[in-house]
């Protein structure tokens, strides 16, 4: 596995995001991060805390798992491993920042907003994603980035995070055929 | 862990693993529940079958609200209502069902195996609703999840089942989700009611209530099978009350962080006295809560083995 996001540039990639969030949006109550289950939950904690640094102000978060919504659960051999989703204040008008790991096809990322449709119409939705590694099925694109990492086909993006992983970073790999 | 189980027949069949598992995916549906918009689009165009041959409320509208909160397409057959009562055999009603392509039948029949006779006739997914005396895998299923989440664990307690366990389905399968998760367990009822050869199932069986009582960390009372008993099996119901009903005098014999449970419907002034089924100890409408989870999961999770390996996607 070759590393491309080392912890630090991890932090940094992390804080530079924490700054645009900032910059392009009202720091209201309005603003809210939810994660995906599993990393992107973690992303959204440690940008939560990024926000508080830069601005000492606290933003609400929620962790919210996409199981349900899936668009291959008819096309799996074993159904996914639900998580828990956590979004204790509603959507109506907000201003939600969606935070994953990996851009990859974008059909998670359609099945986040599937989702939230449930929990209220936010006034705007905007997406964070630590790696966008292209290759997309569906017309969607994020509006915050970690790092762009043109890939094949035939790898595979692996994010570890200290909260589940024990270390912080990223590596790309060969998929074995 | 991997789910490849595409039916809910047993808990005997199940691994403790597979049991956590079950219940870990309840855990999340049971958040559903509590959002406005109280569906999820899961098992969008699939079709649940209810089928009761047996009177059922509790456990067929739960069925039946679990497979519409998933978004599935629901009908349900009562023996009543049925070609049944007109003569045709169980085999040729399922068939009938699945000629209208069902993807799940829920069956609650008076024979025990009758699930497993589905399950190896049909391609649907059979779910067992309680099947005689034999076993009431979801129930066992919700019971143990309200354990957990109200005291945090299985493994270690002491769970005394009292009542009728000779006819009870609801006892059979939470003996073998109990013991399989590590708690030990107690039966108590009158000695017709708790045969001896239980004890194969790895659990004791006691006549002093009493004891039983003080050192329990969870009662699960069963109610009198009248329906499967065709002979007398105690003098009478002020009898049973008196010697083995959980009256005010033997639930102040309990522990105070005491979990009183009842799969349903309860006899008041029989197996249990209205202030403890009111006590804050009980949490008798908190299984019916989880019931609702735990078979929203059931479901999930077996629609999520219907397709062939060949179409799997990884």
């Amino acid at each position: 596995m070759t590393i491309i996001l080392s912890a630090e540039a991890m932090q940094r990639a992390l804080a530079r995001m924490a700054h645009e969030i900032v910059e392009r949006n009202a720091l209201t109550e309005r603003l809210v991060l939810i994660g995906l289950q599993t990393r992107g939950v973690f992303l959204a904690r440690r940008l939560v805390r990024a926000i508080h640094e830069i601005t000492g102000r606290e933003i609400q978060h929620g962790a919210l798992d996409i199981s349900m919504y899936r668009d291959d659960l008819n096309r799996r051999s074993s159904p996914p491993t639900v998580k828990s989703t956590d979004i204790p204040f509603g959507l109506d008008d907000k201003d939600v920042v969606l935070v994953d790991d990996v851009l990859f096809t974008g059909r998670s990322v359609r099945a986040a907003m599937d989702a939230l449709n449930d929990f209220g119409r936010p006034s705007r939705l905007q997406l964070a994603i630590l790696v966008d590694r292209g290759h997309r099925e569906i017309p969607i694109r994020a509006d915050f980035v970690g790092k762009n990492v043109p890939t094949s086909l035939k790898e595979r993006i692996r994010v570890r995070m200290t909260e589940e992983d024990g270390v912080d970073e990223v590596g790309i790999e060969k998929v074995a055929e | 862990m991997k789910w490849t189980r595409k039916h809910l027949l047993t808990i005997q069949e199940l691994s403790a693993e597979e049991i956590i598992f079950i219940l870990d995916t309840a855990a999340s549906f049971k958040e559903v529940s509590t959002r406005t918009i109280k569906k999820v689009p899961a098992l969008r165009g699939k079709t649940v079958v209810s089928l009761f041959l047996e009177p059922s409320t509790r456990t067929r509208i739960s069925f039946e609200l679990a497979a519409k909160r998933l978004s599935a397409d629901t009908l349900s057959i009562t023996a009543q209502a049925s070609s049944i009562m007109k003569g045709e055999t169980l085999k040729d009603t399922a068939r009938n069902i699945e000629a209208m392509n069902a993807d799940f039948v829920v069956l609650r029949h008076s024979a025990a195996g009758s699930p497993r006779f589905l399950a190896d006739r049909l391609n649907a997914s059979i779910l067992n609703a309680g099947d005689g005396a034999h076993e009431h895998p979801t129930q066992a299923l919700l019971d143990v999840f309200t354990i957990r989440e109200k005291l945090g664990r299985v493994e270690g307690l002491n769970v005394l089942i009292l009542g009728d366990i000779l006819f009870s389905r609801v006892a059979r399968s939470n003996i073998w989700a109990l013991t399989k998760l590590g708690a030990r367990v107690t039966l108590c009822g009158p000695s017709t009611l708790v045969p001896a050869t239980f004890r194969q199932l790895g659990v004791e069986i006691t006549t002093n209530l009493d004891a039983a009582l003080k050192i329990a960390d969870v009662i699960n009372l069963l109610r009198i099978q009248h329906e499967r008993q065709r002979q007398t099996f105690f003098p009478s119901i002020g009898e049973y009350s008196r010697l083995f009903g959980l009256s005010p005098d033997r639930f102040r014999l309990t522990k105070p962080e005491i979990l009183i449970m009842h799969p349903g419907p309860i006899n008041r002034g029989v197996e249990i006295a209205s202030e403890v089924a009111d006590s804050p100890r009980s949490v008798i409408l908190e299984q019916v809560t989880n019931g609702l989870a735990v078979r929203m999961a059931a479901l999930f999770l077996l629609n999520g083995v219907q397709a062939p390996p060949a179409d799997s996607a990884g």
